[in-house]
């Protein structure tokens, strides 16, 4: 048999203190769709830029065709070996497909002038090899998402690879998108194309994969055919074992209880629904994956976008819909999808950060009181244990866990009776996690519903129930005390049969 | 294949661009974005309609080279600004190169004894359009030292940058004007070719080459690519900072010629020359659909823009205008132009 189109071993790379990639490896097969799965911070994308040639490991070794990788710097050599198309689109959205096609190789005639009926013709070609139908001469901001995929795939094929990796090209397709991506990945094969098809959608692996490899917190944990592998085992290779956190132990909410939140047959613009009543005290988790809908529906809740329809009540009083402030007025706590985007302002002390959804809270005869902002941020410095020197410092200065503890705090400062976390403890180590998680216990003991929107089962975990919501329709609830398998599989719309 | 029948354009754009009617690439003639390009065209024929009907003397000839003269300085910075805009910075600082080349050659050259002190005669009359376009080109390299190798803010550069130059001019001249300037430096200002001025001819022919450049050229679409998204434009494997760092010289050298031309036209250098002219620039680039924010525009639209506001003004003169409204009716234009290429372009200028 002929040399693998690909094959790493031994790959090892850290930045800084983080090991990314620990000795591990991948064999990709000539001609086959090769599926690399793993969780977030699993090693994938790390093992992306040093197959690309972008970056290079600090130990093991990288061999094309049985041949060993180019050096970094040669861009063209990297080029004709492995094409890529990565979660980030690189279209210049202003000029048309044909010029994005042929950026700086433009094709030229007499006087080194661009030749533009050259370059179209080209265009076209290249396009009609690959079967993309696209006239070239549209600006790429008119294509759609998919069109646009299909082109920067030709494109990075155009260089003469006939390996290339896709990361997570599903993303941000729908479901109609996400079909004809798998046509053009079978034709791609046909046509003697290797891929490896980067995803954490294990529905897609089966359906167009031959082979899998698994990483799992930057290690290898398995390769092997795809059609040898049930769903559940993948799933356990997937979670494998998790480090010990806050967990909801079962218990029952009393019936007398009031009913603290009302979400009322909710539709979100991206027609995804919910209905849902929480009790006072009550945690509840909404599960589901990246284009499941749970985040439309969270910013829905809180007002930060305004549903289609549907009501939203927190202790009887109706929210208005798509107002931020109303919602803060009736007492909702919420720590934001983004923190860089929507959570902090980093130039901003922590203590302003802290308090800026309270100003009423630290006024005294009308002025702000720096006193009384500081007493109320130093409350939530030790309440999160966030490691600073004092209120004053910058939030930019702070690690990332730290940060999203600023976040938690100023959700906190209003003493919330409706605390809404989104992935709260996206990107952050270990240690700041049991923090984070474990402020939810204390406030739940308060009275306050929490909210927990995530597909982080360790976010889930604290959670007295969880709702799973699989291409905005709630398609299972899990009561504490599911096992990691049901709620990943039906996170990935898939029924084991004991859901 | 030939390429820019508009009839063909606007036949062919009609046509559905969706389902089985794109399943093929067509001849469509050019670009839906060159479509922008001629946005103001009709509102040009629209101008010189109603400037007809005010006085007939606005078709004729004469008016019409008066109007390509009296913008061709000015379009010259108008080029300059669009080069620099379409690659996404941005430059004010032209509007005191305008005055400051000129000033500063001037400076050097003319002899205090005629000019009652002003001046220095260090340097040799033949020496003064080479000094003029090098004082240009320094000054466009200082700006690319600050903005690309020191990655600093453009616009707080270039603001920074009008106010020195200004203020250079100004000491310099101790805020007066010179004149008894050489003929090789009134030259290019005054002179006719063919019976048209010398002025009126480089602009045109510079608009020309900037057709060309950015349109035909990899370093001029290299230029889009960078405004457009500086990261794809890295990849793609272009020198974005080397490309950035010409563009500002480029642009410098321009407004110093542009400022040359005037000072020729009037024989003299006022310490206030282009003083406010940026605004107009902008106005002008923005109302020929160049985009503030970067990788759109093409120098055709910009010509189009500044020869809008121009023939505007011409006809509000020839109508009898006084005086005193000009810059009231100067702003008034800006707007109006605005509003009609959003009207007519059918975009949010931006």
């Amino acid at each position: 048999m002929s040399a693998p189109t690909v094959e790493a071993a031994n790959i090892t790379k850290r930045f800084g203190s983080t090991v990314a990639l620990a000795d591990a490896g991948i064999t990709v097969r000539r001609g086959e769709t090769h599926a690399l799965v793993g969780r977030n911070g699993a090693g994938k994308s790390t093992l992306v830029s040093i197959l690309t040639g972008l970056q290079a490991p600090d130990g093991g070794v990288v061999a094309f065709d049985g041949r060993p990788a180019p050096p970094l710097g040669d861009r063209d050599a990297w080029r004709r070996l492995v094409a890529c198309v990565y979660q980030k689109s690189t279209i210049i959205p202003a000029l048309t497909v044909a010029e994005n096609l042929f950026l700086n190789r433009h094709a030229r005639g007499p006087a080194r002038l661009i030749d533009w009926a050259t370059l179209r013709r080209d265009a076209e070609r290249l396009l009609a090899q690959w079967s993309v139908d696209v006239d070239v001469r549209r600006p790429a901001a008119t294509l759609t998402v998919e069109q646009r995929q299909f082109v920067e795939i030709a494109r990075a094929l155009s260089f003469g690879a006939r390996f290339i990796i896709l990361d997570e090209p599903t993303a941000q397709l729908d479901a109609a998108g996400i079909r004809r991506l798998f046509e053009r990945i079978r034709d791609l094969r046909e046509q003697g194309v290797t891929t490896l098809y980067i995803s954490h959608h294990l529905q897609e692996i089966h359906e167009i994969c031959d082979r899998v490899t698994v990483f799992r917190d930057a290690r290898h944990v398995l390769t092997a055919p795809v059609a040898g592998l049930s769903h559940q085992a993948l799933v356990t290779a997937m979670t494998g074992e998790d480090v010990s956190l806050p967990e909801a132990t079962r218990r029952e909410i009393p019936a007398g209880v009031p009913v603290r939140l009302r979400v009322h047959e909710l539709e979100t613009r991206s027609s995804a629904r919910l209905s849902l009543e929480a009790r006072a005290g009550e945690v509840v988790g909404i599960a589901g994956g990246g284009s499941s809908g749970k985040v439309d529906v969270a910013e829905a809740i809180v007002g930060l976008t305004r549903p289609a329809a549907g009501t939203v009540r927190v202790d009887g009083r109706l929210l208005r819909p798509g107002s931020v402030p109303d919602a803060i007025d009736a007492g909702v706590g919420l720590v934001p999808q983004d923190r860089h985007r929507e959570g902090l302002v980093p130039l901003l002390s922590i203590a302003e950060n802290v308090t800026m959804t309270v100003p009423e809270r630290i006024r005294r005869r009308g002025l702000l009181s720096p006193k009384r902002r500081d007493a109320l941020t130093r409350r939530a410095i030790t309440e999160l244990s966030i490691k600073a020197e004092g209120p004053q410092v910058p939030v930019g200065e702070l690690s990332g866990g730290n940060q999203q503890k600023v976040v938690m705090g100023r959700a906190l400062a209003a003493d919330p009776t409706l605390l809404v976390l989104v992935t709260p403890t996206a990107g952050v180590d270990v240690r700041s996690k049991q923090t984070l998680l474990g402020v939810v216990e204390d406030v739940r003991g308060r009275g306050t519903t929490v909210l927990v929107v995530s597909d982080e089962l360790d976010d889930l975990r604290i959670c007295d129930r969880v709702l799973v919501l699989f291409q905005g329709r709630v398609v299972a609830e899990m009561a504490a005390g599911w096992s990691d398998n049901e709620l990943v599989a039906a996170m990935e719309g898939v029924d084991l049969g004991h859901v | 294949m030939s390429d820019t029948p508009m009839s063909d354009t606007l036949s062919t754009d009609a046509a559905p661009a969706s389902g089985a009617a794109a399943a093929r690439p067509r001849r469509r003639g050019p670009a839906i974005a060159r479509l922008r390009d001629l946005a103001l065209v009709p509102a040009i024929i629209a101008v010189a309609i109603v400037g007809f009907v005010v006085n007939p003397v606005f078709l004729q000839s004469d008016n019409i080279v008066n109007v390509l003269q009296s913008m061709s300085e000015v379009s010259i910075v108008v080029l300059a600004e669009t080069v620099v805009l379409v690659a996404g910075k941005m430059d004010l600082s032209l509007e005191s190169t305008f005055g400051l080349a000129p000033g500063l050659v001037a400076w050097l050259v003319v002899d205090p004894a005629v000019t009652h002190g002003l001046g220095l005669h260090v340097l040799p009359a033949a020496w003064a359009v080479p000094a003029v376009l090098l004082t240009g080109a320094l000054v466009g390299a200082f700006n690319g030292l600050l903005i690309v190798r020191f990655g600093l803010n453009g616009f707080v550069v270039t603001l920074g940058m009008l106010i020195v130059l200004r203020g250079l001019l100004t000491g310099i001249s101790g805020g007066k004007t010179f004149f008894a300037l050489p003929a090789s430096m009134t030259y290019l200002g005054s002179a006719e070719w063919l019976g048209v001025p010398a002025s009126v001819w480089l602009s045109l022919g510079l608009f020309a080459a900037g057709i060309v450049v950015l349109g035909f050229t990899r370093p001029g679409r290299a230029l889009y690519a960078i405004g457009g998204n500086v990261d794809a434009a890295r990849a793609a494997g272009i020198r974005t900072d080397r490309v950035l760092w010409l563009t500002l010289v480029v642009a410098g050298m321009l407004a110093a010629l542009a400022g040359l031309l005037i000072s020729g036209r009037l024989a003299a250098v006022p310490a206030a020359q282009g003083s406010g002219a940026i605004f107009q620039v902008f106005a002008a680039a923005v109302i020929g659909g160049v985009s503030l924010n970067g990788g759109k525009g093409t120098v055709f639209g910009a010509f189009t823009g500044v020869l809008l506001l121009f023939m505007i003004l011409n006809v509000l003169t020839l109508a009898g205008v006084p005086a005193q409204w000009t810059n009231f009716l100067n702003g008034a234009v800006i707007l109006v132009a605005l509003v009609l290429s959003r009207v007519t372009g059918g975009k949010a200028q931006t």
